[in-house]
Formats: C-alpha cells, sequence, structure tokens
C-alpha cells in the first residue's frame, strides 16, 4: 500500500508554498439579494451572537487539530454580511483564532461589509477589535442599477461608507459587478473611472454570473431577464482591462485589481493554493498536517451548523484527503488566475500529469500563455477564456 | 415415401408491421397455455436482449413451443415464431416463414394496413401459408376493425370475414385465436420413416450450451447423439442434445417431423453453420436438399473506430463476439488516415448500424466513433475491370473512372392524405421516380423508385417527421443504375477528415454539403480560434462556414469554497475530452459523425 499512502500525501515543502490563512463565515444576510449563491440567510429575529461565538471558538479548537501548529498571515470574515456582526463578536472571534494560530505581525484583517449607513457606524468598533482593511460590496454607481441588483443602499449611501472606511481603515476594496443587463462599454468605462476616482487600493470586478437557483437564474431562463452575450461581455472585459491598467490598478487576479503591493493577500492564499481554515456554516477549507492535505466542508445551515458544534465541538460533514494528482489540479486551477503565474515544477512535484510541450505550444502560439522557464502564465488575451485555456492544458 | 400429416403439431409464426402487438400476443399465447407461470412473465417476454427491451422493438426472431388443450379435447404443439417488424430485419421474417406452414397476420385496428404489414404479408404467401388475420388493440378507442376488415380485403385481397378482434393488451379473444390455429391452420406434412431432412432456421451462440441450432424437422427424426451432416457445407457433427424451448429450454429424445426444436453438438462457431442448410443423417442421407435462402446481405456499411486508438484490440474482440450471435453483420479492419485502426463493417440497415454500435458501446464498454454510412457503388473501369466500392476511401482516381452504378430501391409508403404532399416532395428531392399512387380508404399508397444513398442515413427518420409518426416504409433493393456521383470531402480547418466524406449526386452535392457544414457548425464545440468547415469536390469548395474563436468563458468569482467545483468540472471535461477525437487542432466529439448526416431539409 506504500504507493497510495505516496499518492495521498502533500510534499512536505508544499505547506509553506502559498502561505496560511483563516476564513471565517457569517451566513446572515438582512435580505438576499436575487443573484447571490453565497451561503447567506435571512431571519426575522436576530441571531444569538453570544452563542455564535462559543460555538465559532469550538471549531476553532477543532481545527487547529487539523492543521497543526502554523502562523496565520490572514484572517477573513466573509459572509452573508459579516458587518451585521457586532464589533465585540468580531474581537471574540479573532481572540479565539490567536489562542489556536499565532497572527503575524503585519496579519491582514480583512471584513466583508456592506456600504449601508447602519453598518458604516460600527466601522470604528471593527478597526478596535482588529480589523485592518475592509472589503466593502457597493456592486454598482447607479441608483437605478443598485435596485435592480436588490441592494439595499443608494449611491450616496455607499460612497459615504467607502470615504468613512477610508478614514478608519489603511486598507479598503470595493466590489461592482458589471456586465448588467443593457449595460454599455461606454457607460461602464464612466462608472469604472468614477470608482478609481475614490482613491481605494484595491477593486474587484466581477462579470454578473447567473448562478443556479438564485432568483436571477429564474427570471433569466424565462426569458426576461437578458444578460450581454459573449461579445457583448467580452468588450466590456476589454474595456475593464484598459481602464483599470491606465489608472495604476491593473489586474493580478481575473477579478482583481489592485496597486502593485495592494494585493488581498488571503485571497492570494487560496490562488497560490496554500491552506486555509474554514470556520463557521458552510465555509470550506484545506488543512493538512504530516504532509497530507485535506478539504473540510462544514454544514450550510446556520442552526444546523450551531447545534452540530454544540454537540460535536465542530460542525464538519466532509473531510476529504486530496490525492496528489487532484492537488496539482487545484493548485494549477487557482494559480492560473493569476498573472503571476504558476510553477510547473510545483506542479510536477505535487504529482500532477506532465503538460505536454505541445499542448502549450499551441496555446503559445494562439498568444494565450507564455511560458518562462518552469513558470507557465496565462496572458491577457487568455484570461477571458480561461476555462478552455485550462481544459486544453489539462483537460 | 408418403407424407404424413403429423395431426397435432402446429407451426406459425406473428407477422405485423412493426409495433402493432406481435409480441405481446405471443405473451398472451404462452400466458394462456401456461408456458411460463405468472411470476415468470413479464411483458414482450421473448424480446430478451437489453436492447429490445428498451426500444421496445423485437430485433431477432423468437421460437416458442405451446401445449394447447383444444375444445376438441385433443392437446396440440404449437410451434410459434415471434418475428421483427422493422425493414431492417426483413430477413428474420423471411427464413422464419419458411419453417412454418402458417400465419397470424396481425393489424392494429387503430393503424390500419401499414407499409410492413403488405410485405410481410405477401411473403407469407409466397411461402404458401394458410393466413389467420388478427385484429388487435381492438380495446383502444380508435380501434376501427371493420374498416381495417375491409381494408385488408381491398389491399391485400384476404378474405377477412372471419378475422379476430382481440385486445394482446387485455387478454381478449385469445382464446379464439388459440382455437383458430388449431382448425385453420394446417398441419404439418413429414414422414417419420425417412432420412432425416431439417432446415436449418437460425443459430446463435450461448455461454453454457455453445453452438445452438434451430432446426426445423422436415422428414425423419433427429436423435441425441447421432452423427449429421450440413449439406450445403458438407460438415459433419456429432449431436450432443436435441431439444424445445417452452420458452424454457426442455431436453428431449428426439424431434420427429414438423417439429421445431435445437440440437447441440460438435459445433465450434456459429460461422461454421449456415441458415438455410439442409441437415441430414450422415449415414442415411436424405436424397435432395432443401431449396435453402439467399444469405443475408449487408447493404449499408461503415467504419467504426475507437475513440480511443487504444481500444482497437477490445473493439476486435468485441466484434468477434457480436459477431457470434448475428451473423448478418460483417466485418474487415480498415486504416484511415485521421482515425487510426478500425473496422469496415456492414450492415442490414441503419437501425441495425445503430443496434450494433450501441452493444458495442455498452456490452463492451468501447466508445466508438462510426464513420459515414455508404451504400455498395459498382464502378466500371475504363480498363475493362469493375470494382464494388463501399468506402470512399477507396475512390479510384476519377479519370480511370468510365461509369458508376448505385443501387436502387423500390419503395412502398403508406401515409395518411394530410402528408401525402410532404411525402411526394420528400421523395421528389431524394432523386426519386414515382411509379405508383393509389388510394386505400384515406390513405395514400405510393410506390417509388429511390436511389439507396438517399435513403440510408436519415429518409426513415424524416420520413417519421413530416407524417407525425403516421407514414409507413418498406423497400427492397431492385437494381444497379449509373449515377453521376462525386466523392465529396469536409475539411475541418483546411484538413479533410475523411470519416465524413461520401459519394453524393452531383445534383445533391451543394444541398448536402451546405447541410453538413452547418450541422457540423452546431455539433463541434467553439474551440480557442476560429475553424473554418468547408464541403468540397475535389478542389472546389461548395459550402463553407466558419465556428467562431471563442470570446468569453471565465468563472469570474473563484475563492477557498469553489475549488473542488471546479476541480470536478475539470474531472468532467477531462471525461468529456475521452468521447472527442482529434482532427489536427481541432477536437470533434465522437457523436458528431453520425449526427452531422441526420439533414433538417
Ligand atoms: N392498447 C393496446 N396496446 C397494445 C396491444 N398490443 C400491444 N400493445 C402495445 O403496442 C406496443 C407494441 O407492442 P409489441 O408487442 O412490442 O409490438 P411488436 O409488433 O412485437 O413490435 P416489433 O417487434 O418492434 O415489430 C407496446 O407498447 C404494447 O404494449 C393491445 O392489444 N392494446
Ligand atoms: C460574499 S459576496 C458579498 C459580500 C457582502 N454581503 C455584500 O453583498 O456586499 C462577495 C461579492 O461577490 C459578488 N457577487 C456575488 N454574487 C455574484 C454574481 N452572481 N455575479 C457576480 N458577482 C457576484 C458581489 O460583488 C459581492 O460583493
Ligand atoms: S450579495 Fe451579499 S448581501 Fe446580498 S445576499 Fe449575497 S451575501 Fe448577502
Ligand atoms: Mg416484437
Amino acid at each position: 500500500m506504500a504507493g497510495t499512502a505516496m499518492l495521498d500525501t502533500m510534499p512536505a515543502d508544499d505547506a509553506s508554498a502559498g502561505g496560511f490563512g483563516v476564513y471565517v463565515h457569517w451566513p446572515f444576510c438582512r435580505a438576499k439579494c436575487p443573484y447571490c449563491d453565497f451561503n447567506s440567510h435571512v431571519r426575522q429575529s436576530p441571531p444569538d451572537q453570544a452563542r455564535f461565538v462559543a460555538a465559532f471558538r469550538r471549531e476553532i479548537t477543532h481545527t487547529r487539530a487539523l492543521t497543526g501548529p502554523r502562523t496565520a498571515g490572514s484572517v477573513f470574515f466573509g459572509g452573508g454580511t459579516p458587518s451585521l456582526m457586532a464589533p465585540e463578536t468580531v474581537a471574540a472571534i479573532l481572540d479565539a483564532i490567536r489562542e489556536a494560530w499565532p497572527l503575524a505581525a503585519d496579519a491582514e484583517i480583512t471584513l466583508e461589509a456592506n456600504p449601508t449607513s447602519v453598518e458604516a457606524e460600527r466601522f470604528r468598533g471593527y478597526r478596535a477589535a482588529g480589523v485592518n482593511r475592509v472589503s466593502l460590496g457597493v456592486q454598482a454607481l447607479d441608483d437605478a442599477q443598485l435596485k435592480a441588483l436588490g441592494r439595499m443602499h443608494s449611491v450616496d449611501e455607499a460612497l459615504k461608507a467607502v470615504a468613512l472606511a477610508r478614514s478608519v481603515f489603511d486598507r479598503v476594496s470595493f466590489d461592482l459587478i458589471y456586465a448588467r443587463p443593457g449595460q454599455n462599454p461606454q457607460d461602464w468605462a464612466r462608472e469604472l473611472s468614477r470608482a478609481i476616482d475614490q482613491g481605494c487600493e484595491h477593486l474587484s470586478l466581477y462579470q454578473l454570473t447567473i448562478e443556479a437557483g438564485t432568483a436571477f437564474e429564474k427570471l433569466y431562463s424565462a426569458g426576461k431577464l437578458i444578460i450581454p452575450d459573449d461579445d457583448h461581455a467580452r468588450a466590456l472585459w476589454d474595456v475593464t482591462q484598459e481602464v483599470t491598467a491606465a489608472c495604476g490598478l491593473p489586474a493580478y487576479e481575473i477579478s482583481n485589481h489592485a496597486r502593485p503591493g495592494a494585493e488581498a493577500r488571503h485571497n492570494l492564499v487560496y490562488w497560490r493554493y496554500g491552506l486555509y481554515a474554514g470556520i463557521g456554516p458552510g465555509a470550506h477549507g484545506r488543512v493538512g498536517t504530516s504532509g497530507e492535505r485535506r478539504a473540510t466542508v462544514t454544514e450550510r445551515n446556520p442552526e444546523a451548523w450551531l447545534a452540530k458544534v454544540e454537540a460535536d465541538g465542530h460542525g464538519i460533514l466532509s473531510e476529504e484527503v486530496l490525492s496528489r494528482p487532484d492537488q496539482a489540479d487545484e493548485m494549477l486551477l487557482m494559480g492560473l488566475r493569476l498573472t503571476e503565474g504558476v510553477d510547473l515544477a510545483r506542479h510536477a512535484r505535487l504529482g500532477g500529469a506532465p503538460i505536454a510541450p505541445a499542448r502549450i505550444a499551441a496555446l503559445a502560439d494562439e498568444g494565450l500563455v507564455a511560458l518562462e522557464g518552469q513558470r507557465l502564465r496565462v496572458l491577457p488575451a487568455g484570461f477571458p477564456v480561461l476555462n478552455a485555456v485550462i481544459a486544453a492544458l489539462a483537460a | 415415401m408418403t407424407a404424413t400429416a403429423q395431426k397435432n403439431i402446429r407451426n406459425f409464426s406473428i407477422v405485423a408491421h412493426i409495433d402493432h402487438g406481435k409480441s405481446t400476443l405471443a405473451d398472451r399465447l404462452i400466458q394462456l397455455t401456461g408456458g411460463l407461470s405468472e411470476r415468470e412473465m413479464s411483458e414482450q417476454v421473448l424480446d430478451n436482449m437489453d436492447i429490445e427491451r428498451e426500444r421496445g422493438i423485437t430485433i431477432k426472431a423468437q421460437t416458442v413451443r405451446l401445449s394447447y388443450k383444444a375444445l376438441d379435447g385433443e392437446t396440440y404443439t404449437l410451434n410459434l415464431i415471434d418475428t421483427p417488424g422493422h425493414v431492417d430485419f426483413a430477413y428474420e421474417v423471411s427464413r422464419s416463414l419458411a419453417a412454418v406452414e402458417g400465419s397470424l397476420l396481425v393489424v392494429d385496428a387503430s393503424q390500419g394496413v401499414e407499409a410492413q404489414t403488405l410485405a410481410n404479408v405477401y411473403q407469407a404467401i409466397d411461402n404458401n401459408h394458410d393466413i389467420v388475420p388478427v385484429l388487435n388493440k381492438i380495446d383502444l378507442p380508435a380501434a376501427e376493425p371493420e374498416k381495417v376488415k375491409a381494408q385488408i380485403e381491398d389491399v391485400i385481397g384476404l378474405d377477412a370475414s372471419n378475422a379476430i378482434g382481440i385486445s394482446a393488451k387485455t387478454g381478449l379473444n385469445i382464446d379464439q385465436v388459440l382455437e383458430a390455429i388449431v382448425t385453420r391452420l394446417p398441419a404439418p406434412m413429414g414422414d417419420r420413416d425417412a432420412p432425416l431432412k431439417a432446415l436449418l432456421v437460425d443459430s446463435w451462440y450461448d455461454t453454457y450450451l455453445g453452438v445452438v441450432v434451430l432446426v426445423r424437422i422436415i422428414d425423419g427424426v433427429l436423435k441425441k447423439n447421432m452423427r449429421i451432416k450440413m449439406m450445403g457445407s458438407g460438415a459433419v457433427y456429432d449431436v450432443d442434445r436435441v431439444g424445445v424451448f417452452t420458452p424454457k429450454l426442455v431436453v428431449m429424445d428426439h424431434l420427429g417431423p414438423g417439429e421445431i426444436g435445437f440440437l447441440t453438438g460438435s459445433i465450434k462457431e456459429v460461422a461454421d453453420t449456415r441458415v438455410g442448410d439442409t441437415i441430414t443423417e450422415e449415414k442415411k442421407p436424405t436424397a435432395e436438399a432443401l431449396p435453402g435462402f439467399k444469405p443475408a446481405q449487408p447493404v449499408v456499411f461503415c467504419g467504426l473506430f475507437p475513440v480511443d486508438a487504444a481500444d482497437f484490440e477490445d473493439l476486435r474482440a468485441a466484434m468477434g463476439k457480436l459477431r457470434l450471435n448475428d451473423a448478418s453483420f460483417s466485418f474487415e479492419m480498415e486504416t484511415s488516415a485521421a482515425l487510426g485502426f478500425g473496422f469496415r463493417c456492414g450492415f442490414l440497415g441503419l437501425l441495425h448500424l445503430e443496434i450494433i454500435q450501441e452493444r458495442l458501446e455498452r456490452e463492451f464498454n468501447l466508445d466508438l466513433i462510426a464513420t459515414a454510412p455508404s451504400v455498395i457503388y459498382q464502378m466500371e473501369m475504363i480498363d475493362g475491370s469493375t470494382i464494388d466500392m463501399h468506402n470512399p476511401a477507396d475512390m479510384p482516381d476519377v479519370v480511370k473512372i468510365k461509369e458508376i452504378r448505385e443501387p436502387w430501391i423500390r419503395a412502398t409508403i403508406m401515409t395518411p392524405d394530410d402528408y401525402l404532399g410532404s411525402v411526394l416532395k420528400l421523395c421528389q428531392d431524394r432523386r426519386g421516380n414515382q411509379i405508383e399512387l393509389t388510394y386505400v380508404g384515406a390513405r395514400a399508397m405510393v410506390t417509388y423508385d429511390l436511389p439507396l444513398n438517399e435513403v440510408v442515413f436519415d429518409f426513415y427518420d424524416r420520413l417519421k417527421s413530416i407524417s407525425k409518426g403516421y407514414a409507413s416504409f418498406d423497400y427492397n433493393i431492385t437494381d444497379y443504375r449509373e449515377g453521376d456521383l462525386v466523392k465529396m470531402s469536409i475539411l475541418v480547418n483546411g484538413e479533410p477528415v475523411d470519416a465524413l466524406s461520401m459519394l453524393v449526386h452531383r445534383t445533391r452535392a451543394e444541398h448536402r454539403g451546405r447541410a453538413m457544414c452547418e450541422k457540423l457548425k452546431e455539433l463541434i464545440p467553439q474551440h480557442l480560434f476560429n475553424i473554418p468547415i468547408q464541403a468540397a469536390l475535389g478542389a472546389k469548395v461548395i459550402a463553407r462556414e466558419t465556428i467562431k474563436a471563442l470570446r468569453k468563458d471565465v468563472t469570474a468569482k473563484c475563492y477557498g469554497g469553489d475549488v473542488s467545483r471546479k476541480r470536478k468540472l475539470l474531472d468532467k471535461q477531462k471525461e468529456g475530452k475521452k468521447k472527442m477525437r482529434q482532427f489536427g487542432k481541432v477536437e470533434i466529439p465522437q457523436e458528431a459523425f453520425i449526427a452531422a448526416l441526420k439533414m433538417d431539409d
């Protein structure tokens, strides 16, 4: 059985390759946005935050045993809407994290926030709790569009929240959704410039995706919601790249733009295929000790998660040991999203089947990828068709 | 030597148009005579191949021996042969008919006489059968037994006054069918004391029994341990076992004149047996062999190649095994520049092709690419020689060809009047010559002469679709006629894909070429570059389409929770890739090859 054991282990030196971070999921929102398929739930009465803190604590302790001793370079509070958490809740969870995993001196601690005035009032509290970066879901700079997206804030309110965040935190990012119904490249270029003018170091710019099970999907399949076709979406993509690059916020990942040095370090852990603890309802993790990498998934339903943690000490539903070739695939899938690309030597070390040079050459001929030494990078022409590029390389 | 009636035996086949209820009637006959218990029964119990059960059609004729106590107090042995209805398997019907003296002609009372009803009943008449007409499905509200009776009389010229109205589904009047078999069909003749003379009706391979030979005894007695001789092939075998199917296998001591049963023995391969051959006793042979029948001739040919070239040996083994049970398809090795090693196979028709392909894929777990089906063309060369060609890849240099001839068929189509216009247009578009047009009540019956190569791909599908399923079709090959035929190649990204090339009539080339290019444009997924698709006659491009390069295909959000999902997607893409074949830089999905040939007109 030595052969199988070999395949299941992670090369000892891979544990440090992408860093280590902690993800915490807060699964509640005030309302469900029609496009969103995140694990978010709307509840009549506010959840008992103290009870959740206790559960987060227990799950953190449990997960610590799965990761072994590690220093965390980042913590990310994602959602749902983490800005519905009381600052005390955030502080208590951070305390528990610190007990489990020492935080690096320069650790990046991000909290996702919705840009309503109510939530903005808590910014200082989060800062006091230890948060040093926020990511705001602005989504659009057009009131009619915000309404169509089911958002509970106006443009004005959102921009005020951005300004306030900039005064409270050193590092601020916000999200926009584009390739919206009827959007044309000129309007989008204007909207995007205005976004850049807010002076943030980082922007996440997502093309609207119709996700299964969402309200938008129903409308879309009924023909009542028409989104840009591929040619049109491509034109919007191209505008995005031009405008951001010209303003010093080039893409470093498919949908993420930053001033050089201001990349989201926590998200880089995912893309560089590092290790991460996934805490809270519906959180995913990649954890490992002694050379193994496991994929963990927790119960999605908040109440069921709570009950499970209280009974078992954790909410993990599945813990899958990843085979070496699966790890290699994951590393490739994530790493090629970054402009920095992937190291094929690491891919080979992980146990990936060698990528035929002819396949790389064919894509290089089309100007879609470049190979320099062992580093394989996707070129700007390759990013908008990345799924097909990856299939051409690895399927 | 006098032939005596084997008084209490009745041998008959059940013939009908496809789906008129032959197998269901066989179920009821088996059930009522107690051949199988309630628990052992299933619907169309004789259709025992998976593919028959799934498609709800009979492919292989099946024989069952039943024991029936009639109203006259006597017990009769009934040998029933259930036959297939689909035109591709007409050969199964013809050899079944040669083994029996009578037929039950089943006609769906809600549909009436159809093309295969005619084809099959005429065959039965040619075999001098006594025929009992049976009107089935009278439980259906749409059933019109009186009208159908009139049809049978008008169109076929058969007395239908005592046709039996039944429902094979509910079991209504099945008792009357059994009585009619006994009273209206003749007993077989035959001389028990004469030397053995038996007709080899069918043979197949059984994992437990080895080669099983189905026989009809004409004269004499077939016994266990007898040494028999096949008069056609001259081969001699020792008989291990004789018996019958009830439908369960029952071993017997012997089979006498008029009986239908099986033998097993020292026969190694099904290929050693020739359907239609005469079996006799080696040491006491019969003087005269039976006339036998012409072997089934494949009429449609195509190449079958493994999607994964490494599966070639598996494919070879699978073909050999399948052929053990179906001698009507042929195969020989073929190599193609683009597809590598594979086999050139001959089939009785397109359904037969589909079924063999499906069985190979399912029963042997193979993924296959089928190339464009072709008929057999006769090439008369300038140098006086003639060549039979069924693979466009073997097309000789045109300057050396004097004349190309193609097979023609005579087709009979029956259709409700409403669809007649579309049916005529379809036949006309396919280069048909109308021979006759008559009416049977509100149904039109048209006879057309058509080139077989216009019919093989999708004629039947088209006919069904333009007539909402109501038109029926039967054909037989008549002759070869000269045709202005040219080889059309398909180029994908500038490279010819020989699996898609075909011979077409010059007047039809552009239409077909355009249809193929359009179809391929739908079937080949977008790539990272533009892909021109062209149809060409020699160097001349006659149709062209372009598959535009992908413009956008990327996942916008991909964070820690999305990795597993993305990996599973990649795994699926890997699986999908296994069902594609690379031609130059382009990947063509396996199913595109056959699908590209189906035209929407
Ligand atoms: N309502 C009704 N349906 C029937 C009757 N007899 C057969 N069927 C149905 O008709 C369909 C075809 O029946 P089969 O017995 O398979 O027909 P077949 O003639 O053996 O068909 P092939 O072997 O493919 O030519 C099945 O769905 C049967 O259930 C009947 O008396 N009444
Ligand atoms: C976890 S979500 C939202 C965080 C926070 N609750 C909010 O709404 O501001 C992170 C981001 O994903 C993006 N997003 C969510 N669903 C999307 C979709 N269907 N298409 C494109 N982007 C989407 C939005 O920009 C959103 O801000
Ligand atoms: S987009 Fe944000 S606020 Fe809207 S439902 Fe999703 S997680 Fe909640
Ligand atoms: Mg049948």
